[in-house]
């Protein structure tokens, strides 16, 4: 019988198989931590007594196995075919396959038109998703899957993209969330992205093969699909060599070559391979020499804090925590500012635990000689901590930072902080923050990914970290997010890179995503000259060299560049000048308890996922809120708030009975803004109109298996959930048109809509089959000339739906027509009443620019209700725009939306106590151009830029920080200004 | 040094057309250097960036905001690192890049070079838009008709020559006889045309080329055919696509390029659409019409020369492209390839090529509808469909997109094996095949 040798190389692990015609005599699975020839030579090593001595054919797949093919000159076949090999032979009445890897994800078709997908360029939800979750969760992925059988609830997290559900899974950890509801909603996020980023509008119905090793190993994944599926137990099959599929297949393939080996050829092959580099391209090493480095070390150390020893010091202490995203880091000061106590620690998912746990040891230094004066959080875990251990205040982080780096260097005006999850930075003008930038959900995760790097290596961060001091051929990977990183790693590697090169090269990567895509800097002048860097992952000095290369000059990286937040926050705790600090006693804290609770907030449509956590002696803090209702605290006063008066107006729509039939309308993209239009114009007419429900998660589940670019922005994937909406709801039709051009507010150089809002319609009868089934229409329409509009929508109606007269026609479009003005006078006279309020009241304005659609709740996420739950008054673009002459810009002017957030900022410009709060939505194209506009128009007015990119993601947490950093700004601001 | 005037934009004036020299970003290698050729006729200095690596996408990176498409990037990029290179005196020189004025963002490249060139401090450099919408006019440079028609036969030749060079270059006996034809063509031509040629001529060109074609040796196998559509720049530029061209020559395959001209023509044809769907702009429907006509017409005298010839495969013509998409798609989607991507994907899979990369920019909005949004559609029309979407950006491995062309490419390999083996099954005595012998073929 002939033998052949399947070898699959993976992003993370290396499976082989051989085979003596069909009888399988050796598998092996194993992960090969980026060792891909070693591992695979040792793996063959074991199989030596099976081969020794006999000819047998061989080749090899796999993500990593292209570049070792290519070096072997071993055949080669593409994973997803080889896969489709093994069912054909093995598993033939398989409908649907779905495999999930290290980092590929691929779904494979056979009944009905065979069709193979793998998961595009962006894209998480798989094996090494898994891992870096659970290494937040600071478990094994073994013990996340038990975990997650015991679940109470299902957490919504984006499933996009590892980085997004990274930014979801965060906040609840911080906010006390049960770890075993995280890991389950982890595997459904996995789910849920392999229904979306793979089927693509086809449905997985039949029986289904789950083949890879996360599928094989995680049984809480295993349930997650069969249940999100709805699969029978005959229908959902797990098979035990469900991790070899793509190396039986490859086996499979290898009978088929004619090359054969022996077994010290083979090996030969796999060893000996020529390790030249073809690379061309890399970067300048980090230090010259030795030398160099000393130089450098010699010059950091001298930005120190004194330490004092707390056993010999009597007096006050003041007691800073930041509870970060993923560590936490606490300091205790004396009187003379010197360090009595510091903590510096990765919070593994439960910050309270480890705050108790450092506060009991703190007591115990203290004894009776060090009192605690004063006590400050900050940091994302801000809120939890400061209830449940009572501290006395609780300041924004970057308040904390600025307080830090200027102990350090008074004159500091630049200050860049890389922390786990988050880059952040702010220029100082005039002793006041000026701006902030945080880095968006894309490119977040820069710190925390060098150290699920070195994991995955298997290194400690530290030791990876200084393997790229030396590193003579620095690789370049990019400055994008973690995704696309990991694959340009894998690139790398298979160009033949060290892991010193690899190290050196993601040292560089962070540095250049803060300061191209955070800060958008050209150049050190841009910065200042008083730099301060801070953060954990400063600590690594391979990470600070690359900053001061990028840069051009030094900076100061203060020694406890990790504790810069713990240590303003004690410096600010003194500043309260209390003489007895209210933060929880040794007694009380022994007795701490703490438990943690999910439910749903049922005060409003939104419903909240609120963590209830409830501390000892009856405390309670909840969290998870997106405004104070569940709180069941007084109702601030309600300020008006534009995004809920158009909201309001829309909901209150109801249309009479019809004469002529139903009508469905989408409630979504330009729909939105142009509904009082059409209701009007379909009303008039004598349809029943019949609107989509109000988006919200769910509804965007129902639609989610139809999407076909998980790319596209958020409002356009969510019109999938509208339809199905209209179509439970039993339309006869539904119409949706297609518009290049929208309405002519002569304010611009031209009228266009974007191109996703022109043709979504067609997007959605190509993809959606249901749409097949009712009258969908979509007629190509122009509201800006009128006489035209009259003229083709009588033919289209005429032709599609019934005959009207003409004149009936007219009359109702020049109905619709006044009923869009008036509709739009109405936003600007409430927007008059808002600003007038706000005047009156003394009350900050905040102009939530964006597009319209984004008054849409799951869209905006409730930040509107956020900002005015801190008594600002908030209004639209459209509600300000017509205030000002039309603002000139250095681009093409080319989008009615787009222009009103070009007029509305300059309008800004011109008021006193206002701020515009640009509103992004992720994977919008256009707004990489009006985003840049906007903030010059706005901050040559002497206005401060914010930026918030909203997707999927449901955490408002960072959108606090920068809401409440705006805020402490514009009050320096009147402060001095008063002064 | 010129001053900035016109809503702050500096004018090429017509001194400037005798002392700077305009570099223009490539895109097509063939085409745009006759073209660069017909422009220094016309008494212009101009110079066809050709630079690549990381300083492009670097400066690109640097100067662009990041979110931007990836064109634009690399475009820009590579003329920041061109005036940054000291190659050139700044104060002699002038860019040029095209505008089509379209809803899409390319429409605003132009504006986020002249943003990038005042970041990096080169203000006074003018940018010449190269449009056919009349917008941005330079005293200095004017399309006059002659030139025009000229650009037009350098768009046509150009099509020409990459259509014969892509048929051929996979099968060459010769390594390198096909490059080597397609260099002395385009020095002839840029000679040529330069003096003026008549039409009579460029069709007598169409027939030596054609010969001269004919004439190479070329190899007697079947290779698998891959279609490239996409976005304008990553489609064509090798610097966009990471020489997307290049691997797939070296995976053994003929790769099939749709022309320039249906992209002009495309553009032309949607100023007649917008008439009828939104009744605006009708003097330039009325120009739109002539000029399709003259266009079509072209085209037509081109696919005649090579069908006369008959070894070559000729592109369809557009009139006939432009219905494939009826029942697929509305020709009212006209913004960046809009629905011209869905009908090239539509007639490569008429012309039995049936394996297809969509090349585009990662996050490119049109493309969400006319690519992604219409393979299903296409598949479901077209079982046989074999289409792969690939993303490019600056941060997208080449490991990443290749193994994924790679799929696609073994898919390919399957289908073309079950083809050639339901041919040996179709001799003449199994005419008639038993409905056990079906499932046989099946089976292997």
């Amino acid at each position: 019988m002939e033998l052949t040798v399947g070898v699959d190389v993976g992003s993370t692990t290396v499976k082989v198989v051989i085979y003596e015609g069909e009888k399988l005599l050796f598998k092996h699975y194993e992960r090969h931590l980026s060792q891909v020839r070693q591992k695979t030579a040792e793996i063959l090593a074991e199989a030596k007594d099976l081969l020794i001595g006999r000819e047998f054919k061989a080749a090899i797949s796999g993500s990593a196995g292209l570049g070792l093919s290519k070096a072997t000159g071993i055949d080669f076949v593409q994973e997803v075919f080889a896969t489709g090999e093994a069912v054909k032979k093995y598993a033939s009445d398989t409908d649907v396959v779905i495999e999930l890897g290290g980092e590929d994800a691929k779904i494979i078709f056979f009944t009905g038109g065979m069709e193979e997908r793998m998961n595009g360029t962006c894209a998480g939800g798989t094996g090494a998703f898994i891992d870096q979750m659970a290494s937040l969760l600071a478990v094994t992925p073994d013990e996340l899957d038990k975990l997650s059988a015991n679940y109470e609830k299902i957490y919504p997290i984006a499933s996009r993209c590892g980085v997004f559900a990274k930014s979801d899974i965060q906040p609840l950890l911080n906010q006390g969330a049960r770890k075993e509801d995280i890991a389950v909603s982890i595997f459904q996020a996995v789910v849920d992205q392999t229904i979306t980023g793979l089927a693509q509008g086809r449905q997985i119905k039949g029986k289904v093969l789950f083949l890879g090793g996360p599928l094989f190993f995680l049984k809480g994944l295993q349930r997650r699909f069969k249940e999100t599926l709805r699969l029978s137990d005959e229908n959902a099959v797990f098979p035990d060599l469900g991790p070899y599929a793509v190396a039986i297949g490859t086996s499979i393939f290898a009978r088929k070559q004619e090359r054969s080996y022996t077994y010290e050829d083979f090996l030969a092959r796999i060893t000996q391979a020529s390790d030249d580099s073809d690379r061309t391209e890399y970067l300048e090493p980090l230090f010259k020499d030795e030398g160099e480095y000393e130089e450098f070390r010699a010059r950091h150390a001298k930005a120190t804090v004194e330490r004092r020893d707390i056993a010999s010091y009597y007096g006050g202490a003041y007691l800073g925590i930041d509870c970060g995203s993923t560590t936490t880091k606490m300091v205790l000061l004396s009187e003379d500012d010197k360090i009595l106590y510091e903590y510096y620690s990765s919070n593994k998912g439960n910050p309270v635990t480890i705050v108790k746990e450092q506060l009991e040891q703190i007591y115990k230094l203290c004894g009776d000689h060090v009192i605690m004066k004063g006590s400050a959080v900050t940091g994302y875990g801000e809120d939890l901590i400061k209830n449940a251990f009572n501290v006395d205040a609780g300041l924004v982080e970057t308040m904390a930072h600025l307080r830090a780096a200027r102990f350090f260097n008074p004159k500091v005006d630049f200050i860049l902080d890389i922390g786990g999850q988050d880059i952040k930075c702010f220029k100082v003008k005039n002793n006041c923050i000026d701006s902030i930038m945080l880095n968006e959900a894309c490119s977040s995760g820069c710190g925390s990914f060098i150290e699920t790097f070195a994991k995955s290596m298997g290194y400690d961060i530290a030791t990876f970290a200084n393997f790229g001091l030396f590193s003579k051929y620095p690789v370049d990977l990019g400055s994008r997010c973690t995704v696309f990183m990991n694959s340009s790693v894998k690139q790398a590697q298979k160009d033949g890179a060290t892991v010193e090169d690899i190290s050196a090269g993601l040292s560089m990567s962070v540095v250049k995503n803060a300061i191209y895509k955070v800060i958008r800097a050209r150049s050190a002048d841009e910065l200042g000259k008083e730099l301060v860097v801070q953060g954990g992952t400063f600590l690594n000095d391979g990470v600070l060299r690359s900053f001061e290369k990028e840069l051009g000059h030094d900076v100061v990286r203060p020694e406890i560049a990790g504790l810069m937040g713990a240590f303003g926050a004690a410096l600010f705790s003194k500043s309260l000048h209390k003489d007895v600090s209210s933060v929880i006693k040794p007694g009380d804290l022994r007795r701490f308890e703490h438990t943690a609770k999910a439910t749903i907030c049922q005060g409003c449509t939104n419903k909240c996922n609120l963590t209830i956590n409830t501390f000892s002696g009856g405390r309670r803090f909840i969290s998870g809120n997106r405004c104070e209702r569940p709180l069941g605290q007084k109702e601030t006063q309600e300020v008006p708030n534009l995004f809920e008066y158009k909201l309001n107006r829309i909901k209150a729509l109801r249309s009479p009975k019809g004469t002529r039939g139903r009508i469905g309308i989408p409630l979504g993209l330009n729909m939105i803004e142009n509904l009082p239009f059409w209701f009007t114009f379909f009303t008039e007419l004598g349809f029943e109109v019949v609107l989509s429900d109000i988006s919200s998660r769910q509804l965007y589940l129902t639609g989610q298996y139809s999407i076909p670019s998980d790319t596209a922005c958020y409002p356009a994937k969510l019109m999938h959930g509208h339809i199905e909406s209209l179509i439970s709801k039993g339309v006869d039709m539904i119409f949706y048109p297609c518009m290049s051009y929208n309405f002519d507010e002569k304010t611009a150089d031209n009228h266009f809509n974007c191109p996703v809002v022109a043709y979504y319609p067609e997007l959605l009868y190509g993809n959606m089959e249901k749409l097949h089934h009712v009258k969908f229409l979509y007629p190509y329409l122009g509201l800006h000339n009128r006489t035209y509009f009259n003229r083709s929508i009588r033919n289209f109606i005429n032709k599609e739906i019934c005959i009207i007269p003409y004149s009936e026609i007219r009359r109702a479009s020049s109905k619709a027509y006044q009923a869009y003005a008036k509709w739009g006078e109405d936003v600007k006279t409430e927007g008059r009443r808002a600003l007038k309020y706000a005047k009156d009241h003394h009350l900050k304005t905040i102009v939530l620019a964006g597009r319209p659609y984004h008054i849409d709740p799951e869209i905006n996420h409730g930040i509107d209700r956020l900002i005015s739950s801190f008594g600002i008054v908030v209004v639209t673009e459209d509600a300000v725009a017509h205030l000002v002459e039309p603002q000139k810009v250095k681009v093409l002017n080319q989008w009615t939306y787009h222009a009103r957030l070009y007029n509305s900022a300059k309008y800004v410009t011109t008021q006193e106590n206002m701020e515009l709060i640009q509103l992004v939505s992720f994977g919008c194209g256009i707004d990489a151009i009006t985003t840049d506009e906007v903030r010059d128009i706005l901050e040559s007015g002497g206005k401060m830029y914010t930026q918030l990119k909203i997707d999927e993601i449901n955490n408002l947490g960072a959108v606090k920080i920068r809401i409440r950093s705006l805020l402490e700004a514009m009050d320096e601001r009147s402060r001095r200004e008063h002064e | 040094m010129s001053k900035p005037q016109d809503n702050g934009r500096v004018i090429f004036t017509e001194e400037m057309k005798k002392t700077h020299t305009i570099l223009v970003p490539n895109m097509l290698p063939i085409h745009f250097n006759m073209i660069a050729q017909i422009f220094r006729e016309y008494g212009y200095k101009i110079e066809v960036l050709s630079t690549s690596g990381r300083n492009v996408v670097e400066s690109g990176l640097k100067n662009v905001h990041n979110d931007t498409c990836y064109p634009a990037l690399l475009v820009i990029g590579q003329m920041i690192d061109a005036l940054e290179s000291g190659k050139y005196d700044p104060d002699k020189i002038a860019l040029m890049i095209t505008q089509t004025g379209g809803g899409c963002r390319a429409s605003n490249y132009i504006h986020l070079l002249r943003k990038a060139l005042k970041k990096s401090g080169y203000d006074h450099v003018p940018v010449i838009s190269l449009n056919f919408a009349g917008m941005e006019k330079n005293p200095g440079f004017k399309l006059s008709l002659p030139l025009l028609l000229r650009l037009v036969y350098a768009v046509l030749l150009g099509d020409l020559l990459m259509l014969l060079s892509n048929q051929c270059k996979p099968y060459e006996v010769i390594e390198g006889a096909t490059d080597k034809l397609v260099q002395d063509w385009t020095k002839r031509l840029s000679v040529s045309l330069r003096q003026k040629a008549s039409y009579k001529q460029v069709k007598e060109f169409y027939r030596e080329i054609i010969s001269d074609f004919g004439e190479l040796m070329l190899r007697e196998e079947e290779k698998i055919k891959v279609g490239v559509v996409g976005e304008i720049y990553v489609k064509y530029s090798p610097l966009g696509n990471n020489n997307l061209e290049q691997f797939l020559l070296s995976e053994g395959c003929e790769v099939v390029v749709p022309g320039l001209l249906d992209f002009l023509n495309y553009c032309i044809y949607n100023a007649i659409t917008d008439h009828k769907l939104y009744g605006t702009g009708g003097l330039t429907s009325l120009f739109s019409r002539v000029g399709y006509k003259y266009m079509v017409k072209k085209q037509k005298d081109i696919i005649a020369a090579i069908e006369e010839h008959g070894k070559f495969r000729a592109a369809g013509s557009f009139d006939h492209t432009k219905d494939l998409v009826l029942g697929y798609i509305n020709r009212g989607v006209k913004m960046g390839e809009g629905w011209l991507l869905t009908a090239e994907m539509l007639e490569l899979i008429e012309q039995g090529v049936n394996n297809i990369v969509c090349t585009q920019p990662f996050g490119c909005l049109p493309n969400h509808i006319v690519g992604k949004g219409m393979m299903r559609v296409i598949k479901e029309h077209h079982p046989e469909a074999n289409i792969v979407a690939v993303d490019y950006d600056p941060g997208a491995s080449r490991i990443n997109q290749e193994n994924r062309i790679k799929l696609m490419l073994a898919n390919a390999k399957m289908q073309q094996e079950a083809k050639e083996e339901a041919k040996e099954a179709a001799t003449p005595e199994s005419a008639a095949v038993s409905e056990e012998d079906k499932v046989l073929i099946h089976s292997k």
